[in-house]
């Protein structure tokens, strides 16, 4: 899809908080056709759910095409290589590294962390893998895995300069596409992807900007003070503040974002992350007129 | 330094529940310098545990070593416990594992959790800076550690959870990787950032198991 220079759609899908396979099979249906690529979250906010290698082999089983989360809270590079090869070996091939929210934000705070490898590392790893066909130790491996690796792009995190710099270390170590936090200051935004383009990354790899409907103004202002590395502009709240339908209106302004969106220079595509509120991707795409998908 | 901080009363009067005559054993190095463990805490936990324990005829005595982690200072404890039933120490856990190893069998307990490696970086405040990695890279950080400071011991610059330099997990906990941005920007180093730092060999941490040091020009040479 984004090797042919279509605008890009993906979504995400979280695995449930147990081991029902139908719901991941309800979610997946939802969604199928207004997405060419959905993200199965591993372990999102540090709450213990199904393991993202296992949904999206579900998914996948659905006819979908899955990207596998991998986190580097929960596995050191034993359990993330062996996984990389699980993964490949069932045919999953679109693999984003992240470094992972620290626990304490989930349902286990005192666990142990890992990070013996952080994102960077990871697609480091993942690239080496597959290109030189060796493990971080240097053994060989006979079976390359068939590998597309992406990574994450947070414009609005700090310090603001260093983020095109840890993006282009990303691109440096192997990430072949990219998944922003999702865009709810555009300003911001805007001049993020300047600098992007000013250093011509968005030529080595695919950047797809991060949507996300939101359903309250309550929640909007919960994110715009609470949620480290999330960034909401007051104009955002105060139209979900005054609406009479706020949900009619979340889409709107969701829809609205992926027009703006797309006028900007570099962008490849989106990813819709309607969390919790999956049932909404359909609309979304259909209204901002990027249905059927290609 | 090493800093640590006395368990809370109920904790350590539980664990010594049931013992008549009770040392408390204080230390004069670093939980000294943090207040948590030198001679006048341990003082003061002997008389709060008298109290504190209403069994008729418990006796409550301390005693407070240069240092409980050398084997010269600790010396003497093998016959100041002669009197006693139980040894509560309040050292760091490498000062309760040596005394406990000189008194092989005779029952060591710990009153104080030990915490970190740090600093009193105001008075009253102590802030952990090092976590014995084994393989420094503070030349890298301009001086600050993100093995140490980093919630993920991030090794590649500050994730996507920094902002207004603070950590994601906290409001309170300042992002180490703003602070080491800061200070490289200063020095007029960022280019530091840019490198790629590949995975690094945490073999020489505690992942490679416990750790020792040998020198041989130190050591003593029975053979000569
Ligand atoms: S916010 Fe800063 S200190 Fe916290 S985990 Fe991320 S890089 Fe480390």
């Amino acid at each position: 899809m984004l090797q042919e220079g279509h605008f890009a759609v993906t979504a995400e899908i979280g695995p449930p908080r147990s081991c029902n396979t139908e719901f991941v099979r309800r979610k997946g249906s939802l969604v199928q056709g207004y997405a060419d690529a959905f993200n199965v979250t591993d372990n999102q906010t540090a709450i213990a759910r199904m393991s993202s290698i296992a949904a999206a082999a579900i998914l996948q089983q659905e006819g979908l095409e899955p990207v596998v989360q991998m986190t580097c809270r929960d596995r050191n590079r034993i359990g993330l290589q062996s996984d990389i090869l699980g993964a490949a070996a069932l045919g999953l091939t679109n693999i984003l590294c992240l470094t992972g929210d620290h626990q304490s934000f989930g349902n286990h705070p005192e666990a142990k962390n890992v990070f013996d490898l952080d994102s960077i590392q990871l697609i480091h790893t993942a690239r080496m893998m597959r290109d030189e066909g060796r493990f971080i130790c240097g053994d060989e491996i006979k079976v390359r895995p068939q590998l597309f690796i992406g990574c994450v792009a947070n414009p609005f995190a700090d310090p603001f300069p260093f983020r095109v710099v840890r993006l282009k270390k990303k691109i440096e170590a192997g990430a072949q596409f990219v998944q922003t936090q999702c865009v709810l200051e555009m300003d911001r935004f805007r001049r993020f992807m300047e600098m992007v383009c000013a250093e011509g990354l968005h030529e080595k790899t695919a950047i797809l900007a991060g949507v996300m409907p939101i359903k309250s103004a309550r929640m909007a202002r919960y994110m715009q003070k609470n949620v480290a590395g999330m960034m909401v502009s007051d104009q955002l709240c105060e139209r979900l503040e005054k609406a009479e339908d706020v949900p009619k209106e979340a889409i709107n302004i969701v829809v609205e974002q992926i027009n703006q969106i797309r006028e900007i220079p570099g962008v490849r595509g989106i990813h819709i992350m309607a969390v919790a509120w999956e049932e909404m991707v359909p609309e979304i795409v259909r209204r901002a007129g990027l249905y059927p998908r290609p | 330094m090493i800093i640590g901080e006395l368990k809370p009363l109920n904790e350590i009067a539980a664990k010594v529940q049931g013992y008549k005559r009770i040392l408390v054993a204080g230390c004069g190095g670093c939980v000294t310098v943090c207040q948590t463990g030198g001679a006048a805490q341990a003082e003061t936990l002997a008389r709060l545990l008298a109290l504190t324990l209403d069994e008729p005829k418990t006796t409550v005595e301390w005693i407070s070593p240069t240092r409980q982690c050398e084997w010269e200072f600790i010396e003497p404890l093998r016959e100041q416990v002669q009197n006693f039933d139980v040894v509560l120490s309040i050292a760091c856990g490498v000062g309760v594992q040596a005394v406990a190893e000189l008194l092989a069998g005779f029952p060591v307990l710990p009153g104080l959790n030990t915490t970190f490696m740090g600093m009193p970086v105001q008075p009253g405040q102590f802030e952990e800076r090092c976590q014995a990695c084994g393989d420094c890279i503070l030349d890298l950080t301009a001086g600050i550690c993100p093995v140490a400071r980093c919630s993920k011991s991030l090794l590649n610059g500050p994730c996507g959870g920094s902002q207004n330099g603070k950590c994601e997990i906290s409001p309170d906990t300042p992002c180490a990787w703003q602070l080491i941005y800061e200070r490289l920007e200063l020095m007029g180093k960022l280019e530091n950032l840019e490198k790629l730092v590949l995975p690094r060999d945490w073999s020489r941490s505690r992942d490679g198991g416990p750790r020792r040091m040998v020198r041989e020009d130190l050591s003593l040479d029975d053979e000569e």
